[in-house]
């Protein structure tokens, strides 16, 4: 077992081709878990936490662009927020302090749990996602990416270098059942982005599926329903419908942390509480 | 660890160079400077990044030393509880802490304390939600927290009496 700490993109691309059953380490937030606890013994370690152009965020014309090394603190920083609140609503959740400081986007991406509390907002969003090697880059979309629990579909060479998302006019919301509020992991999530410009809502749910998951025909009925013109919540039976149909999208397990029809039940509360709150 | 190349690398802890010679690469940055270095002020509990009792700085931030590989903090400025004051002395964070009784079996004092003592270096007058979420990764199985946060607030109050 070697370890590399790499100094640029390039770097990591070039260490990757001559050895593609490197691994990857980033916060280690993941990876170090394997290691003290599942015996993981990897050969050869390139770290890129501090690759400079996988750090960081940038704002284009209209779009977010986030390095993967974009640690969950510096996504939870106001002027990120403000683009991107979902986002950063769900950073803020994840572990502890010191989790965040060290854990990446890169690695919640990489890492593939359907618990992973980044992939709900990218779900929302339509997040594209670059993936680079000395072969050259592609963009995925998440469900490109993520196809099941714990299963990305990168080639061993591949590294993810950023991930893009749109800057969306109005309020989004991040929501997430655990059993406390730090250190918990995702029972059930929604992540919800109001457009306001195409009088749409986006609603992707987390923890309730294999992958995450969009719940397609609660946003295409609520389109409708919804009254855009007024400023007052939406009424009683317009919220029933939206988190039923919300529960509709989502195909949760029976597991040690929860039941399937508490998952369910929990969807249909947060995608309502969500949609009060965007809409009013 | 027959077979696996051994590692020699230098890590910068508590303002020196520190030389790790012949160390296994999977080994984390809490079994180095416990294990290596003689720092066992950093303590280990869970080693799953948990608890909290593992706390260090990383340039400048906490982060669970227990989740760190070793030989990837190369380059980075480590601080640990011990670099925290000067030998024999106690810093104001570690005194309110024994004034106000936040220490009962001690085991999650260290990472506390580098917990505090860097939420008051960002922020002098924290509210009592701010203190709360600045050690919520950090585990007490004994105090209830309640001295905890006292000990932090008086911290920060001694600190601005001697502002002024
Ligand atoms: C105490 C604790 C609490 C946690 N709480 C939460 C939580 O609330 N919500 C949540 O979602 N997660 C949580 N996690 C899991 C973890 O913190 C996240 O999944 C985190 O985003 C992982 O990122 P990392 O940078 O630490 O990844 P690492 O551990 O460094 O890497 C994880 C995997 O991803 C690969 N990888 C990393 N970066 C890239 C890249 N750029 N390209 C390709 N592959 C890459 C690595 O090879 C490795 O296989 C928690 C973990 C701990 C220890
Ligand atoms: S020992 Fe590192 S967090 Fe518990
Ligand atoms: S004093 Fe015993 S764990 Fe905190």
């Amino acid at each position: 077992m070697s370890v590399r700490v790499a100094e640029s993109l390039e770097e990591v691309c070039d260490l990757l081709a001559a050895n593609p059953s490197a691994s990857l380490l980033a916060g280690g937030t993941d990876f170090m878990v394997e290691v003290n606890y599942s015996g993981r013994r990897p050969a050869s370690v390139i770290a890129i936490d501090r690759v400079p152009e996988l750090s960081g965020w940038r704002r284009h014309n209209g779009s977010i662009e986030m390095g993967a090394a974009l640690t969950y603190a510096e996504m939870e920083h106001p002027l990120f927020a403000a683009y991107v609140p979902a986002l950063a609503q769900a950073a803020r959740t994840v572990g502890s302090p010191q989790i965040r400081n060290a854990g990446t986007l890169g690695g919640n991406l990489a890492t593939a749990s359907p618990a992973g509390d980044t992939l709900p907002p990218l779900a929302a969003l339509d997040a594209r996602i670059t993936v680079c090697s000395v072969r050259g880059t592609r963009e995925l979309r998440l469900d490109e990416l993520i196809v099941g629990p714990k299963q990305n579909t990168l080639a061993a060479d591949e590294v993810i270098r950023s991930v893009t998302v749109p800057v969306i006019d109005g309020p989004q919301e991040f929501l997430k059942v655990g059993t406390r509020n730090a250190m918990v992991i995702s029972v059930a999530t929604v992540a919800l982005v109001l457009d306001r410009a195409r009088r749409s809502v986006r609603l992707a749910l987390g923890s309730v599926a294999p992958v995450p998951v969009r719940a397609t025909e609660a946003e295409e009925w609520i389109a409708d329903a919804a009254d855009w013109d007024s400023p007052e919540p939406p009424a009683g039976d317009v919220l029933a419908r939206f988190g039923e149909l919300a529960a509709a999208a989502a195909s949760p397990i029976d597991d040690h942390r929860s039941t399937s029809a508490y998952r369910r039940h929990a969807v249909a509360v947060m995608a309502r509480r969500a949609l009060t709150r965007v809409l009013s | 660890m027959s077979g696996e190349a051994a590692l020699h690398y230098t890590l910068h802890v508590n303002g020196s160079d520190r030389d790790v010679a012949d160390a296994w690469p999977g080994e984390s940055l809490l079994y180095v400077l416990r294990e290596r270095l003689g720092l066992p002020g950093t303590k280990n509990a869970c080693d799953q990044g948990e608890c909290g009792s593992c706390t260090v700085l990383a340039d400048g931030l906490p982060v669970c030393s227990c989740m760190m590989l070793a030989a990837a903090a190369v380059g980075r400025d480590i601080v640990t509880v011990e670099g925290l004051g000067t030998d024999g002395e106690l810093t104001d964070v570690q005194q309110a802490f024994v004034d106000h009784g936040a220490v009962q079996c001690g085991f999650c004092t260290p990472g506390l304390i580098v917990a505090a003592d860097h939420l008051l270096s960002v922020n002098p007058a924290p509210t009592e939600l701010e203190i709360r979420e600045a050690i919520s990764g950090n585990l007490c199985r004994c105090t209830g927290y309640g001295r905890v946060i006292a000990a932090i607030a008086a911290a920060a109050e001694d600190r601005s009496a001697v502002r002024g």
